[in-house]
């Protein structure tokens, strides 16, 4: 691969909170290694490009959710890459989507994209917080650290995997948290998802791009310290 | 006996003990040094008489303020503009802007026939009902502590049915706010203000159909329904601002920053809807300095310290503009308590690359997800422990250090600094 290229789905309606974290990150750790990226930044009003290598997808209030996926499905861009085999990262709001269908506004179901088998619609109450889980041991993650923010219940029927199991915090609502199959990805951990889990960022660029160079050490020292950091804070305040 | 002893007459008996323990109790907070002693008055107010705000307000003419940003500052600029009315006016200047807030501010000051109350987003329906006012603040709508806070889109929805509920109300609001101006625009009266709006981030699709909005400069429209930015009265250009009469006015203050432009000129369409010439009005705004500790100016060891506030991406964005040049250094500190929110996710909407090249120090309980934020956009720091270290790394570079703080770093360095006003 001579450049990566990322792109960016709707930022018009689904980034509601620092969701441009994951690009920053993606972006960041491919350049140190010596991979240029470009970034494509998709609205709304736009047809999503079909030969993107990295699909990225926010968070979004009820409404924008909605319309989001009815143009997503209406334009077809993200479903013909996910046909070729892209790499689809999505949070919150967006990793909803992905599934069979989700509740939108006053919980009437909506079409999701049908690209994970999964459904999604309003729990009882909001899951706000931060969240650890254990990522699936075949994805070589370890573990999830990050905040959600959400009032989804998410079910997955058999052709989607868990991504991980929830030891803090609500996730799917059921123990499991997130969901893939094949190289669509999604999680609850909203906005920023990566800056906490550079080993997840890693896992989709080498799903993209295949293998890569570690980076050297002192790039990912404070990464790592935050990420350390977060994990002894939560673990303190829930004993 | 005049009109406002006879206010305070009319108060029914529970309102008067409930205002008399809850002043009591405000004055032991103070002498306490638990601090400004602005709700707990309140609280204890309202237990003992659920609907003393209400009784309160009877009689005044209130002024409610609200959005994301600038609310405590416009609140403060209001009043400023208004003293020309003569009289007091009863005003939460310590931010203090949920039920207990308010009520305490009105208790404070039981002759005031006028009162500016800034409001938290939330609480405007049931703050509208409460205090049936004569005019109602909109500033701006964008993402902010949605941890705590409802989603944005939500509450200008509940903004909307709740002013069109109240026909008597006169909205003063920000037209350049595509969000602000739908919620308004169910209200019997507007005066519609141009003010700007520096962050679109939240902004870019039509609020009451979804569809991209169509955006030229400050104008914005929607193709698909209709909605568009309403004729405004008042304008803010640059340094001036245009009233009603078509005249420019040089606005010169000395709070710094376009969003506290923004926040003047919405004071003095206020000021105007109280028969306050907008050249008295405007003489009030110049001698205002800071606003609780905001801006203000203090010396530490010989090294000229400014602190500024702000809470979110879109007061981030505005704070950044209004730094002063290099090589005056940059402190920079977030904390993630309560009241900040718990999240630090808003960090990576602020564009920091304009910090390349500066002294930058990072500081409070999350400086490190704020170090992880700077190394992404390539901007250099060094991290430091609390005022004086960062004071100690300002003096190798200049005499002078500038400090954006979210709210509890914020009032933990304003403590630190002797709880400057």
């Amino acid at each position: 691969m001579r450049q990566l290229r990322l792109v960016w789905v709707y930022p018009d309606l689904l980034s509601t909170y620092g969701d441009r974290g994951n690009v920053l990150v993606l972006e960041r750790r491919a350049r140190l290694r010596g991979l240029p990226v470009e970034i494509v930044e998709v609205n709304s009003d736009k047809p999503v490009p079909r030969d993107g290598h990295i699909y990225l997808m926010g968070g979004g209030e009820d409404l924008p959710q909605t319309l989001a996926a009815r143009r997503l499905l209406a334009d077809g861009g993200l479903l013909a890459a996910a046909g070729n085999g892209a790499v689809i990262f999505a949070v919150c709001a967006g990793y909803q989507m992905l599934g069979m269908e989700f509740g939108g506004a006053d919980d009437a179901p909506v079409q999701g994209l049908g690209l994970l088998d999964m459904r999604s619609s309003r729990g009882e109450r909001r899951a706000v917080g931060e969240i650890v889980a254990d990522v699936d041991p075949g994805l070589n993650v370890g573990k999830l650290t990050g905040f959600e923010n959400h009032q989804g219940v998410t079910r997955l029927g058999p052709n989607a995997r868990p991504l991980a199991r929830t030891t803090l915090g609500t996730g799917n609502g059921d123990g499991t948290e997130g969901a893939y199959n094949g190289r669509v990805l999604g999680t609850y951990l909203h906005g920023p998802a990566l800056v906490r889990n550079p080993n997840l960022a890693d896992l989709l660029l080498y799903w993209a791009a295949g293998p890569l160079p570690p980076l050297p050490p002192q790039a990912e020292e404070l990464a790592n310290r935050l990420r350390a950091e977060r994990l002894s804070a939560v673990t303190a305040a829930s004993q | 006996m005049d009109d406002n002893t006879l206010q305070r007459f009319r108060l029914p008996m529970r309102a008067r003990v409930a205002t008399t323990i809850g002043g009591a109790a405000a004055t032991v907070s103070r002498l306490a040094g638990k601090g400004d002693g602005s709700v707990i008055g309140g609280i204890i107010g309202l237990r003992l008489a659920p609907d003393l705000l209400s009784l309160l307000a009877a009689g005044r003419q209130v002024i409610l303020v609200t959005g994301t940003n600038g609310k405590t500052t416009t609140t403060k600029l209001i009043t400023a503009a208004l003293a020309p009315l003569g009289g007091e006016i009863a005003s939460n200047i310590y931010g203090a802007n949920m039920e207990a807030g308010l009520t305490s501010a009105l208790s404070r000051a039981p002759d005031a026939r006028v009162a500016v109350l800034e409001t938290d987003e939330k609480y405007i329906p049931a703050m509208v009902k409460a205090t049936s006012p004569k005019v109602v603040v909109l500033l701006n709508l964008s993402r902010d502590q949605m941890d705590r806070a409802a989603e944005i889109w939500l509450l200008a929805r509940r903004w909307r049915e709740a002013l069109g509920n109240a026909p008597d109300c006169h909205v003063v609001a920000n037209a350049d706010d595509p969000l602000v101006a739908w919620a308004a625009s169910s209200a019997h009266k507007v005066t519609w203000v141009a003010a700007g709006q520096r962050w679109r981030e939240d902004s870019w699709c039509c609020p009451h159909c979804g569809a991209h909005l169509q955006r030229d400069g400050d104008d914005w429209s929607c193709r698909e329904c209709g909605h568009r930015r309403p004729p405004v009265s008042w304008l803010l250009y640059d340094n001036e601002v245009v009233d009603p009469t078509g005249r420019a006015t040089r606005l010169d203050l000395v709070l710094p920053g376009r969003a506290n432009r923004s926040n003047a000129v919405i004071a003095l369409a206020v000021a105007e809807a109280f028969g306050v010439h907008i050249m008295q009005a405007l003489r009030e705004l110049r001698q205002v300095t800071s606003v609780v500790g905001r801006y203000t100016q203090v010396n530490r060891r010989g090294c000229d310290i400014r602190l500024l506030l702000a809470k979110n991406p879109a007061g981030w964005l505005e704070a950044l503009d209004v730094m002063a040049p290099a090589p005056t250094p940059i402190l920079l500190s977030v904390n993630a308590q309560g009241p900040d929110g718990r999240d630090t996710s808003w960090l990576w909407d602020v564009d920091f690359r304009r910090l390349r090249g500066r002294h930058v120090l990072v500081g409070g309980e999350r400086k490190l997800d704020l170090a992880v934020r700077l190394e992404a956009d390539e901007v250099p720091f060094k991290l430091v422990s609390n005022i004086d270290e960062a004071v100690d790394a300002a003096l190798t570079v200049a005499p002078s250090l500038e400090v954006l703080a979210n709210y509890t770093a914020f009032q933990q360095y304003r403590v630190a600094l002797g709880r400057v006003q």
